[in-house]
């Protein structure tokens, strides 16, 4: 009786684009959907990976975690001008050393800004779900004041570096080059977390947590410095997905992270409260159908995650891979 | 007479607004096993979940080995030797029964020896040892609950009623195991299944409306069916 994947939920990704097929007048538009969805499902997952794994590990709803996507946009758009010269070389290196410097700011930035949060808002807060409604709401109107405070109120422009803007061509599809960094740095996320979840002790803790945190403790692990650890990387994973966000959008505003949160809601609930794995097969299903709906059916574009959330939880009530709590 | 390895004074634990445990005193002498009984809502659960530092005593003391722990923290407990199993087994369903004991093992790997004595009380581990604990029948969940407070050693193994639910061949494992246990381990255990109470335990102490209101050994309460209609309602034959 050894333990078996259940497959049936990651198999609704490709019955989802091999569906649309169907439905789109061209194999290459089909292509382009198709990785525009997963681009953008990748991003979304970067943004909401940590925002589970703080929900299912501490118990703690976080509506603050829109504020680390928009101060690691900020952190990144703040970088990449001043590293103007690498960004707008027309060389790969010189580019993907901009984004990288950008990046490293951006998690260093909010995972430190996110030390902080848990020890002076949360902190106070946890076992509370209405307090913690109220402060994180709270927390989320100040960051994006200093934000205006400390960058200004405009919007800042924020050009994609030069490798990286333009589309290749596969046979008639069009596929923008940064949209497959997307997916790269997506599934480069999702199999880091994957593998320090299943195979380290940290992980081994971290899923165990999920699950049960009393116990945890009795077996005496001190489960309040994980709770920062996991905090702390969730908000560094926040700023991550923020540059990603921007450099896709090409532009940083104060509210861009508090904009992107409904449909991070919706992917972590879709996934199943708590589980990395279901945020990412729920993050794609959320992208693919949000570009496959938006190119057949603008005007049912925007109710499309919300009706995608519903028959998900039709068929699962408690997500795509329910974690035990 | 040796000092007890676990002493409870004048112990009162409030949850919320409730006052749950009103002055609890007795103490689980080493080496052997007492037996928490009472009634449904008595407080036997609140007072393993006292010492095992899940709910804060308001007033009183719990000593443990010599030291007063009464403020320490569950984690520290742990580490201090104390095992707990609580009554919903506390396992970690989405992980294998490979990984449940790996965790409880926090100083590595499990030691081998431990672990062919886990095998040789309960042989379902060792046969279901890559399966999700999720899929384990109630019998083997239980098992592997009480496995992993032992994969290390503990001085004292608070075990909240390991019988519930389990079958009556179950339990026959069950008290063969905790025989087994009692040999090197002192232990506190509650239970509402007389059989197996009177099968194991040594001390006893019993709990109403948040107090102890009688403490023993175990045979004195068997032989007299009075004692036990007073203090449970009802004798322990009548409950097999």
């Amino acid at each position: 009786m050894k333990a078996l994947f259940d497959w049936r939920p990651l198999a609704l990704v490709p019955a989802l684009a091999l569906g649309a097929l169907l439905f789109v007048p061209s194999a290459p538009t089909w292509l382009t959907l198709t990785v525009a969805g997963l681009a953008m499902g990748m991003m979304i997952f970067i943004m909401a990976s940590g925002l589970t794994l703080v929900f299912g590990l501490m118990d703690v709803i976080n509506f603050a975690h829109g504020a680390f996507i928009s101060i690691g946009a900020y952190a990144a758009a703040s970088v990449l001008l001043a590293m103007k010269v690498q960004v707008q070389a027309p060389s790969l290196g010189a580019n993907l050393s901009a984004i990288a410097a950008a990046v490293l700011a951006a998690a260093a930035l909010a995972g430190v800004l996110g030390l902080f949060f848990e020890r002076v808002v949360i902190r106070p807060v946890y076992g509370d779900h209405l307090k913690q409604i109220l402060v994180t709401m709270g927390g989320l109107i100040v960051c994006e004041q200093l934000i205006l405070v400390i960058w200004g109120p405009d919007m800042i422009p924020l050009p994609r570096p030069a490798t990286l803007t333009g589309a290749v061509l596969l046979g008639d599809a069009a596929i923008e080059r940064y949209r497959m960094l997307a997916v790269v740095v997506g599934l480069v996320v999702f199999a880091s977390m994957w593998l320090v979840l299943s195979r380290t002790r940290i992980g081994l803790l971290i899923r165990a947590g999920v699950e049960n945190t009393e116990m945890v403790e009795a077996l005496g692990y001190r489960i309040r410095r994980l709770f920062v650890g996991v905090f702390v990387a969730g908000c560094a994973l926040a700023g991550l997905g923020g540059v990603m966000w921007a450099l896709y959008q090409e532009s940083v505003t104060a509210t861009m992270g508090m904009q992107v949160m409904v449909v991070i809601f919706i992917v972590i609930i879709i996934g199943g409260l708590g589980s990395v794995g279901g945020c990412f097969v729920g993050a794609l299903l959320v992208g693919l159908t949000a570009n496959y709906i938006g190119y057949m059916a603008p005007k049912l574009a925007l109710g499309s995650n919300i009706l995608l959330m519903v028959l998900i939880l039709l068929w699962r009530p408690r997500g795509l891979y329910p974690v035990g709590k | 007479m040796a000092e007890p390895l676990l002493e409870l004074a004048a112990v009162n634990t409030h949850i919320g607004q409730y006052h749950i445990l009103h002055g609890v005193d007795f103490a689980v002498p080493r080496n052997q096993l007492t037996m928490l009984l009472g009634r449904n809502g008595a407080g036997k659960t609140t007072c393993l979940r006292t010492v095992m530092g899940l709910w804060r005593a308001s007033a009183g003391g719990v000593r443990y080995d010599g030291r007063d722990i009464t403020r320490a923290a569950t984690p520290d407990l742990a580490r201090l030797g104390i095992a707990y199993v609580p009554e919903n087994m506390g396992i970690f369903a989405g992980l294998t029964v490979q990984e449940n004991l790996l965790l409880a093992s926090r100083g590595g790997p499990p030691d081998e020896r431990r672990l062919e004595r886990i095998f040789g009380l309960f042989p379902a581990m060792k046969k279901f040892w890559h399966a999700l604990a999720g899929n384990l029948s109630g019998g083997q969940k239980q098992m592997l609950a009480i496995s992993r407070a032992i994969v290390e050693p503990r001085k004292l193994l608070l075990v909240d009623e390991p019988t519930k639910g389990l079958a009556p061949a179950i339990i026959g494992a069950m008290i063969d195991a905790f025989r087994e246990l009692k040999r090197d381990t002192t232990l506190l255990v509650v239970e509402q299944n007389f059989h197996f109470a009177r099968s194991l335990g040594d001390t006893v102490a019993v709990m109403d409306s948040g107090r102890i209101v009688h403490t023993g050994t175990m045979p004195q309460l068997a032989a007299d069916e009075q004692l036990q209609r007073r203090l449970l309602g009802l004798s322990l034959d009548s409950h097999q």
